[in-house]
């Protein structure tokens, strides 16, 4: 336990906390602008632009004794009776040159710029800057370099080699690499050897201007349009926290989230360029039927009334959950089959799984399983049934003839299923599949529900490591679809709108292994294991 | 004081100076035997210690002092680096020194990497000294030959390697983290400190870094006894508890105008006229000097009243130059022009910031911008506080950079400005009387320009 005092006010830091200078102001609320400075990657402390003034306090006698330098505040370690000052004029001097510093050759392109809005040289020149130029104009050239998987706009740089550390402690692969000296540095790339790896995208977060440009966002859309939402990445069971950047129900970007028990910083660019999947022209929308192999389009309240009607007269309906479903709507729908008819049985859906976990040298994980979820549908399926069918034996019993009702509630990203296994399927008398994209088996079935998506619904998630993640709804569904939550929400008789957060309430205090979920669902989720306690403190004490 | 002799040069002038048998003929490797046999390297590092040498490469900082920094029971290896990348303008006494007698530097570095426990050393050599590097090469393969070098040095255990690492003409190489980075083959970024190289350096192992000259010195300490290098030089000011006097004798280097110019040994402490008039032969056709760079252009200027401030740690600084340096005395005569000094070290810098930190970087450029401007006729006298603000902003204010090269790039500004203001000021009066003020793109320098802008009273549109 320690005391720092930031500006006067007094911060306490934990015995064991590494914090600098940035991180204990932050927590007094004060901030300290930075640019090469970033929690995930190595000090190097060039930009200068975090100078504060540093001292220290005597325990005993009170003094404070300040050092004569400025002192980059990246690289000063909090300790006991550690003093910093920010708001002195000193510090404000030293601020504002290096800001002028930084604009003497910056190309004043920002109108054209992607990065205008969130660009960190705009906020701090604002907050920080001269309002005079004092350097002469002279024409400045925008150039911008095709690096591999980015661009580069080689004059907007302020070099603050975030992105080439990036490149050489997180993923390990070292593409990028500064070239020439002085005023004439560059970020540059090696001939025959592009920035090409899972984690590219990230250099762009990283950027603090906007010299490096997501090749795929750019000039699409002005940041300050955008609304972001809280989610969770369905590619593979890491479950990265996201942020959807939407448009009027058109999803834009995908950005990481903070959550240093998942992905810490960082997204694979596999999540991140996997928006344009919830827009893919192919998706299910509205319900249908087929009647004698013709296939019509009906409303949602006569499909869901057949539905019932076909489960609570069947002799033996089965249940499929796939992975991709929140635990809500597994939940929901379990509840409801079980209730209408108790003999139905739960099965899960096939795991897709593509090649082994790929780990980097920053500690980040692409899993090798590519559903969000599995741990969670498990989780509610094994409540409702000991032990919930698997999907080779669903496949066998059904072509016995045992089950005659079977839903199927999907959501996969990619083809899930093939005729072989649909036609098996279809042996029963009737077969009813939620799904997002057209498949053998949505061809094949009596009735189709096209299903709200990742960013289009709420709900929860467990991810291969047990933690739980709540994702917000960013986008309304396309027109015709609807949310399968809300759909057995209404089935379970519950009324008003769809309360996904009273559904996993329901399910915390219900099913023991979601216990830990009971109550407030943090921003980084919650650890779903009995001995999570013990975890914790073992992370931390890395 | 007259009675100084010299010893750092002593056997420059023999023949073939550079060879072991030459060395060895004039007592040469008899204080390394000495050492190894009779001093532990506690004793040794006691010595320096007491001898109170100090750092030769600029800095100036107690090399006894920076030894006792290692953590005493470190396991692993340390390493022990040779500063031999002479970049400094106007200094060329590690030049002298490494072509002329090699096995002087080598015995020096022997001692200090037996006193430090190092067992490898690397001489980061200047690539513009190609007849150093073959003398070197050269001395350090008699040096293994005769068993000064290799395994179990002299019969005594001690093991000392010696490689010889080439820089590429980069001024920042000079800086001790930058050159332990490019001897670990990146980039030569200084690091941030903490940790100091003595922790944490080449490889993430303990490591030494000392100039050349500076080893000289712990050679000569060895053989005459730390008495005799404090009899040399100017004792600690009782004024000011934390200067540790300046001790020993120094090589300095006089260049630009002067009758003689040359590398001259001669006690700290000597007044800079007298380096001028007395080992120079005075100043260029008979004229004045105007300013004098006391120890190599980083350092700034003194100007033609200060002529007399004693050439040791301590005297420059209170003249309001940056520190002796390396010694570099560099004279200009009164026909030379100031703009001409603020213009040259203005490109030197911007040329050579390694473009890390941002003041130091962009600083530099700016402020080579505007030199450029004024020297092409456009300046104007306001330029000259902006110059002073920039100069104060790359590194007076300390603290704004990484490593202290950013104060040598502010310095020669700083003091050009603040000494010689007035004939700035008529420069810029004289070349743009109207005070005319652009805010077009002002076209790269050039000399033509230069010449046609300082011939007529408008500037070129």
């Amino acid at each position: 336990m320690g005391i720092v005092i930031v500006d006067g006010k007094e911060v306490e830091i934990g015995a064991h906390e590494r914090l600098n200078g940035i991180q204990v102001a932050a927590r007094a609320g004060i901030e300290i602008p930075h640019y090469c400075w970033h929690p995930g990657l190595s000090v190097v402390a060039s930009c200068r632009m975090c100078l504060v003034e540093v001292g220290t306090r005597d325990p005993k006698t009170g003094q404070i004794v300040m050092l004569p330098k400025l002192m980059p505040a990246c690289n000063t370690q909090a300790k006991d009776g550690t003093v910093f000052v920010t708001n002195s004029e000193k510090v404000a001097r030293a601020r504002a040159m290096v800001e002028e510093d930084l604009l003497l050759r910056h190309p004043i392109d920002c109108p054209i710029c992607d990065k205008a809005g969130e660009c960190r040289l705009q906020d701090y020149h604002f907050k920080f800057g001269q309002s005079e130029r004092r350097a002469e104009i002279r024409p400045f050239t925008s150039r911008k370099r095709d690096i591999g998987d980015v661009f580069l706009f080689v004059d907007r740089c302020i070099m603050c080699t975030r992105c080439v550390r990036f490149t050489r402690e997180i993923t390990g692969t070292s593409e990028l690499l500064v070239v020439n000296r002085g005023a004439h540095e560059e970020i540059d790339v090696l001939p025959e050897l592009p920035l090409n790896n899972k984690l590219s995208g990230n250099v762009v977060d990283l950027c603090p201007v906007g010299a490096l440009a997501d090749k795929d966002f750019l000039y699409k859309q002005r940041v300050w349009y955008l609304r972001r939402h809280p989610s969770v990445c369905v590619l593979c069971a890491t479950g990265c926290a996201i942020w959807v950047e939407e448009n009027q129900d058109r999803v834009y970007r995908i950005k990481p989230r903070e959550n240093p028990f998942v992905n810490r910083w960082w997204i694979c660019n596999d999540g991140r360029y996997s928006y344009p999947v919830i827009h893919h022209p192919n998706r299910l929308r509205g319900a249908w039927q087929r009647q004698n192999g013709n296939v019509s389009s009906i409303n949602w309240a006569g499909a869901i009334g057949q539905m019932v009607d076909k489960v609570q007269q069947a002799r033996q309906p089965a249940l499929c959950l796939s992975p991709f479903l929140t635990n809500e709507e597994a939940y929901l729908a379990c509840r409801w089959i079980k209730q209408l008819h108790p003999q139905s049985t739960t099965a899960l859906g096939p795991i897709p799984r593509q090649g082994e976990d790929e780990r980097f040298p920053g500690g980040f994980v692409i899993s090798g399983e590519k559903c969000p979820n599995r741990l969670g549908v498990e989780g509610v399926a094994y409540w409702f049934e000991q032990p919930p069918l698997r999907f080779n034996d669903l496949l066998a019993r059904t072509a016995e003839g045992h089950f005659d009702v079977i839903v199927v509630l999907g959501g996969y990203i990619k083809p899930w299923i093939d005729a072989e296994q649909a036609d098996a399927l279809r042996r029963a008398t009737a077969l009813i599949v939620a799904d997002v994209f057209p498949t053998p088996l949505s061809d094949r079935a009596d009735l189709i529900f096209g299903m709200a998506f990742f960013a289009e619904r709420e709900g929860s998630y467990v991810n291969r490591q047990h933690r739980l993640q709540w994702s917000a709804r960013a986008i309304r569904p396309p027109f015709g679809s609807r949310c399968l939550g809300s759909v057995f929400w209404e089935l379970g008789g519950m009324s008003g709108l769809y309360q996904p957060r009273e559904v996993l309430a329901e399910i915390a205090r219900t099913i023991p292994y979601f216990s830990a979920a009971s109550g407030e669902i943090p921003e980084c989720g919650v650890d779903l294991r009995v001995n999570q306690l013990a975890e914790q403190t073992v992370s931390t004490g890395q | 004081m007259e009675s100084f002799e010299p010893v750092l040069l002593a056997n420059i002038q023999k023949p073939d100076s550079h060879t072991l048998r030459a060395y060895e003929a004039s007592g040469g490797y008899a204080t390394l035997r000495r050492v190894l046999k009779e001093l532990s390297p506690a004793e040794v590092v006691e010595e320096v210690r007491i001898s109170g040498l100090r750092g030769r490469g600029g800095a100036g900082f107690p090399t006894g002092l920076k030894w006792s920094f290692l953590p005493a029971d470190h396991p692993g290896p340390i390493y022990f680096c040779v500063n031999a990348d002479e970049s400094e303008p106007g200094t060329f006494c590690n030049r002298i020194l490494l072509e002329l007698d090699p096995h002087q530097v080598l015995e020096g570095t022997i001692i200090s990497a037996y006193a430090t426990r190092a067992t490898t050393a690397y001489v980061y050599l200047r690539y513009e000294y190609p007849l150093a590097y073959r003398r070197l090469s050269e001395a350090i393969r008699e040096a293994y030959q005769a068993g000064y070098l290799g395994k179990n040095i002299l019969g005594t255990g001690l093991d000392l390697d010696m490689y010889i690492h080439r820089g590429a003409g980069a001024y920042i190489c000079g800086e001790e983290t930058g050159l332990i980075e490019s001897i670990e083959g990146k980039r030569a970024w200084p690091r941030t400190k903490p940790p100091f190289p003595a922790v944490e350096g080449l490889f993430r192992k303990p490591t030494v870094v000392n100039n050349v000259e500076t080893l000289a010195c712990v050679r000569h300490i060895m053989e005459r006894g730390a008495e005799w290098f404090r009899s040399i030089g100017v004792p600690p000011d009782p004024n000011d508890p934390r200067d540790p006097g300046s001790f020993g004798p120094k090589l300095f280097c006089v260049s630009g105008h002067v009758n003689r110019p040359g590398c001259f040994e001669a006690p700290l402490g000597i007044p800079c006229r007298r380096l001028i008039e007395e080992y120079a032969g005075g100043v260029r056709g008979g004229r004045r000097a105007k300013a004098v760079v006391p120890g190599g252009l980083s350092t700034g200027l003194l100007s033609a009243d200060e002529l007399d401030t004693p050439m040791d740690f301590a005297g420059p600084i209170k003249a309001g130059c940056l520190g002796l340096g390396t010694g570099g005395v560099i004279v200009l005569d009164e026909t030379y022009p100031i703009i001409d000094f603020l213009h040259n070290s203005c490109r030197f810098f911007a040329h050579e910031s390694c473009g890390q930190c941002t003041p130091c970087r962009e600083g530099t450029a700016w402020a080579l911008q505007i030199v450029e401007r004024i020297k092409a006729g456009r300046g104007r006298l306001v330029d000259l506080d902006l110059l002073l603000e920039i100069a104060d902003n790359i590194g007076i204010i300390p603290g704004t950079t990484i490593c202290g090269l950013a104060d040598g790039a502010a310095w020669p500004i700083k003091t050009a400005i603040r000494k010689f203001r007035g004939e700035l000021e008529d420069y810029i009066k004289r070349t743009n009387p109207k005070g005319w003020r652009s805010t077009r793109p002002v076209p790269a320098f050039s000399l033509e320009k230069t010449d046609q802008a300082n011939s007529m009273r408008t500037p070129v549109a």
